[in-house]
């Protein structure tokens, strides 16, 4: 019992996502490992095309047809791992144990369905529950996640809705069967940067009343800093560095996590944060040799270029993926 | 969307169609006068007429009048559907056609629920199984489908399911000595429109195939599917209740303009199946020369493919909310 209470929530260990391509076949995820704790937040940083979303699709299964899970893959999630499971135990997972809120909320909605019923199939696909019950936990899911005139909107087509009130449509959805976690892959990217603010806020609340696990995917470093625990580096579908939020903005070990910090705090946070890291990020079908970052790399050495690092242990639960590190530099 | 709203939506598509109506009464009154020789023989068509209906006709039409106001004496026949009288068949031109159009009706509305249902399963189907052999067998049979020609096809069917097997009766809409009502009547009708109906099908049922099989393949990608998967609902809810009604607001559009198509395709099948329809009577107006009933049945074609535009219209607009009446 004890242990059940401790154990981590998720436990994400060697996740390899293979792409095919009509000309090459390729690991645009490797051997990423992720430990999200009960409760917990967690963070997935790292520049456009990196891998972030493949790999919260592989989290919950949903990759398309041109992507599968590899070896040595294995998600536990409460103990159970959910990359050898059925796909009938799978779906059952989906939307009740790991919820997922996805970036443009337009085009994650249906266009010709309701948003009461697209909130009230969430509910009805995990609950035994008649119609009028599941439309009155869909209202009140809309209240929690702060729409005014929840009946009113329950009858709308998504296109009549604002980009804030769809993302939180999206986030009714998602929490309206109370999952231990929400995968959330940049919630705001898509929103006015007023907004932006009132959808985090929401999600930490929520968050807090539920005493659900996250996992936040996202550019922005200033929502890292403010809404979640621990930070996950990835750079060309690995991960370079992890560490808790402290650690990393006081410490960076990675040559990546730093550029990342630089030029995140020397442009306006809710502007392109990445655009001032000099060079262009790998073509993940022909990763370069050695380190992956060793082309962009301000203070890579001879070595860099022919050997693939391992994790060096910094202590207090912050590695990196670097050479330099292991040489002591 | 409320029913009032929608009500002045379909009465204003129907006052746009105005114009258009106009122009087809038009350039069908311009196509009697640029015949060569005297209009009225063009509107007594190749009869043998007495000089007295000529001369009737002459006085009725305004023929010694000028052009313009002879133009205004046709669009008021017309929007009176006066299309003028036929000497073969000794009737008016509207009557003729109101009386051959249950039979095309009858057989048109069979092959488009038919084939529309039918191809909407196969596409459905094969979109879920892409590219496995039953995917690519009935992908094949709906290419050859598409490509025969619903003259040959006919005959084909005809040959081998009337003539060879006798399962069918070969042509008509009745048999001769049948009862005049009841179910015995039903039955025989069906009996006689199984073949046609399915010749009248299959190139409507291949379009449909095709289509549905693309667009459900395609919208089964988007994104909003990959949210009703995250849900944790089955791949057969999200195809039921998410991507087909997505994937169907095309298929509706060419559904409804496959109207003209398949009225063009009825002289063909209702020829070969002698089924007495508008379809037989343009082919029997052609070879008679009769023009007042072939320039009634081009006015009354265009009138039924525009309506069908109409309609088209206004069940897109019932059926996609981001339809703005405006
Ligand atoms: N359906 C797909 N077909 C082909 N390639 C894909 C597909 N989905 C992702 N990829 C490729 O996999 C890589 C990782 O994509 P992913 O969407 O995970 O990046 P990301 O880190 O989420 O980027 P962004 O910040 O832009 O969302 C990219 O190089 C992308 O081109
Ligand atoms: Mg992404």
């Amino acid at each position: 019992m004890t242990d059940h209470a401790t154990a981590p929530l998720l436990c994400v260990r060697g996740l390899t996502t293979t792409l095919r391509t009509d000309t090459s076949e390729f690991d645009a995820v490797s051997d990423v490992s992720i430990t999200i704790g009960r409760g917990e937040a967690v963070a997935l940083v790292g520049e456009s095309g990196c891998g972030k979303s493949l790999t919260a699709l592989s989290l919950m299964r949903l990759l398309p047809s041109v992507a599968r899970l590899s070896p040595p893959t294995s998600v536990t999630f409460d103990g159970v791992d959910l990359a050898t499971q059925d796909d009938a135990e799978m779906r059952k997972a989906r939307g009740r144990k790991m919820a997922m809120i996805f970036q443009d909320p337009l085009t994650f909605l249906n266009p010709v369905m309701r948003i009461g019923d697209q909130v009230t199939e969430a509910i009805r696909v995990h609950n035994v529950l008649t119609k009028a019950e599941a439309s009155q936990l869909a209202l009140e899911s809309l209240e929690r996640v702060r729409i005014t005139a929840p009946a009113q909107v329950m009858r709308y087509y998504p296109h009549q809705l604002s980009g804030g009130m769809r993302q939180r449509i999206l986030i009714a959805m998602a929490i309206s069967c109370k999952p231990e976690l929400l995968i959330a892959d940049e919630p705001t990217t898509a929103l006015d940067v007023t907004i932006q603010a009132q959808i985090m806020d929401l999600l930490a609340d929520l968050r807090r009343e539920l005493g659900s696990s996250m996992l936040l995917i996202t550019h922005d470093m200033g929502l890292v800093a403010e809404y979640v625990d621990r930070v996950y580096v990835m750079y060309a579908g690995e991960i370079v560095e992890e560490a808790s939020v402290f650690d990393l903005f006081a410490a960076p070990k990675h040559p990546y996590t730093q550029a990342l910090l630089k030029s995140s705090l020397s442009v306006d946070r809710r502007t392109e944060v990445f655009e001032t890291i000099a060079g262009v990020p790998p073509n993940l079908a022909n990763a370069p040799k050695g380190c992956r970052f060793h082309p962009r790399c301000p203070v890579a050495i001879e070595r860099c270029a022919r050997e693939h690092p391992g994790f060096t242990d910094m202590g207090n639960a912050q590695r990196a993926r670097c050479l330099l590190l292991e040489e002591g530099a | 969307m409320t029913g009032t709203r929608l009500l002045l939506y379909a009465l204003r598509r129907l006052l746009q169609a105005v114009p258009m109506i106009v122009i087809i009464l038009i350039v069908n009154f311009f196509l009697i006068h640029s015949a060569p020789g005297d209009p009225v023989d063009v509107l007594t068509g190749s009869m043998e007429t007495s000089e007295e209906y000529i001369a009737e006709l002459r006085a009725e039409f305004g023929l010694d009048k000028p052009l313009v106001q002879q133009l205004g004496i046709y669009l008021w026949k017309a929007a009176h559907f006066d299309l003028g009288y036929s000497m073969r068949y000794r009737q008016d031109v509207t009557g003729l056609i109101l009386s051959r159009l249950p039979a095309t009706l009858l057989l048109m509305g069979t092959a488009l629920v038919f084939s529309s249902f039918l191809g909407i399963m196969l596409g459905v189907f094969a979109a879920r199984r892409p590219y496995s052999l039953s995917d690519n067998a009935v992908t094949f049979i709906a290419l050859a489908g598409y490509s025969m020609p619903v003259f040959w096809l006919g005959q084909i069917l005809l040959l081998i399911f009337a003539v060879q097997l006798q399962w069918f009766p070969v042509q008509g809409m009745f048999s001769l000595r049948v009862p005049s009502h009841g179910w015995a009547r039903f039955a025989d009708l069906m009996h006689h429109l199984a073949l046609p109906a399915i010749t009248y099908s299959v190139y409507h049922l291949t379009l449909i195939y095709r289509l549905t099989r693309v667009k459900m393949q395609e919208t089964l990608t988007l994104d909003f599917c990959t949210t009703a998967r995250a849900k944790g609902l089955s791949e057969a809810s999200v195809v039921r209740r998410h991507a087909l009604p997505n994937a169907m607001l095309p298929v509706v559009t060419v559904i409804g303009l496959n109207f003209g198509f398949m009225l063009a395709g009825s002289v063909l099948t209702e020829t070969v199946f002698a089924w007495p329809g508008t379809g037989r009577l343009l082919y029997e107006a052609i070879n008679a020369r009769d023009y007042p009933v072939l320039l009634g049945l081009f006015t009354f074609l265009s009138l039924m493919v525009i309506l069908a535009n109409v309609l088209t219209d206004i069940i897109y607009a019932l059926i996609d909310p981001r339809v703005t009446y405006s």
